[in-house]
């Protein structure tokens, strides 16, 4: 895990430090199993296009799991999340297959995200950030929210 | 709304129902699988012998887990029927997500899940014609506190 990161280390514009992800057939299934959500949207072609996405499309919940790691690891430890939201505005559609292991060549998927306000109340240091899943083609899919507690250096 | 709401006199009534409440406990075995899904290596979700060293004292859920052992999701599912039911249209996706984190969620919790529609609107967007139904779940552990809060949007068109 990273370094503790403190609420003084933080201004509105810093950048969260981005976490990338590929998302392949393989790990829709296993989010499938893991998550409980079988809906064949995500794995079957006919069904995804009489839903209107065209192909099966990655889980938005994967998504925001991925959005969620995205916080947990920049905020370690003493770090709390508080709030996390996030909107499923943009189609994902994971890569194929090459060997049990390895996907084909494709998409690689960013997490990022950067400082919108900090804060203090009462006896907690907020710090409120912007947030998204952003495509190999640059198209932030995933907009969202998260809300954090960070420690002070200070101890007060 | 040109060519009428989208919101029927059943869909009206569905507004502020309660779609039941489920118990259940979170498995250590859930939370692992659930964070290697996610491909987050945390030791905090998937190493107990960490994790009961830590403040926690017990291997931690990752943020929002949904996982197997976590019946709440299966309400949706019934939900997504009678929404198409009660005369929404056909083509439901999930339009996204907050949660609030009060509690931390670890292995042995048993968390009781109530769901409820909380409102269900309409507008025009890209999709035409597009109806949005807000979805709340409040866990509860089993302290008798409320650990999270999540309400989710549906969309349909």
């Amino acid at each position: 895990m990273a370094k503790q990161i403190y609420y003084e280390d933080v201004e509105v514009g810093t950048e969260i430090t981005p976490l990338a992800k590929i998302a392949t057939t393989r790990m829709l299934v296993q989010w499938a199993g893991a998550s409980g959500d079988f809906n064949p949207l995500h794995y079957e072609d006919d069904f995804a296009k009489a839903m209107g996405v065209g192909a099966p499309i990655v889980h938005g919940a994967l998504k925001r799991a991925w959005l969620g790691q995205l916080m947990t690891d920049w905020i370690p430890g003493e770090g709390k999340l508080k709030k996390l939201s996030c909107q499923y505005r943009g189609m994902d559609y994971p890569r194929k297959m090459k060997t049990m292991e390895e996907p084909h060549d494709g998409e690689t998927w960013w997490c990022k995200g950067k400082v919108t306000k900090k804060y203090e109340e009462g006896s907690e240091h907020f710090v409120e950030c912007e947030i998204w899943v952003e495509n190999g083609k640059g198209d932030k899919t995933t907009p969202g929210s998260a809300l954090v507690v960070l420690p002070t250096r200070s101890g007060k | 709304m040109p060519g009428g709401s989208l919101i029927t006199d059943e869909l009206q009534k569905l507004i502020g129902v309660s779609l039941g409440t489920t118990i259940s406990k979170v498995e250590e075995g859930a939370i692992q699988r659930y964070a290697q899904a996610i491909g987050d290596p945390n030791p905090l979700y998937n190493d107990p012998d960490y994790a009961s060293k830590t403040e926690y004292g017990r291997l931690l859920a990752p943020p929002g887990f949904t996982g197997w052992s976590i019946k709440a999701e299966r309400p949706m599912e019934k939900l997504f029927e009678s929404l198409i039911k009660a005369g929404g249209p056909p083509r439901v996706l999930d339009g996204g997500v907050e949660f609030e984190f009060i509690e931390p969620v670890g292995a042995g919790d048993v968390l009781t899940a109530t769901t409820k529609i909380a409102s269900i609107t309409e507008r025009e967007t890209r999709l035409g014609k597009t109806m949005f139904t807000t979805v709340e779940i409040t866990f509860v552990n089993q302290r008798g506190n409320v650990a999270l809060k999540s309400r989710s949007t549906l969309i349909q068109f």
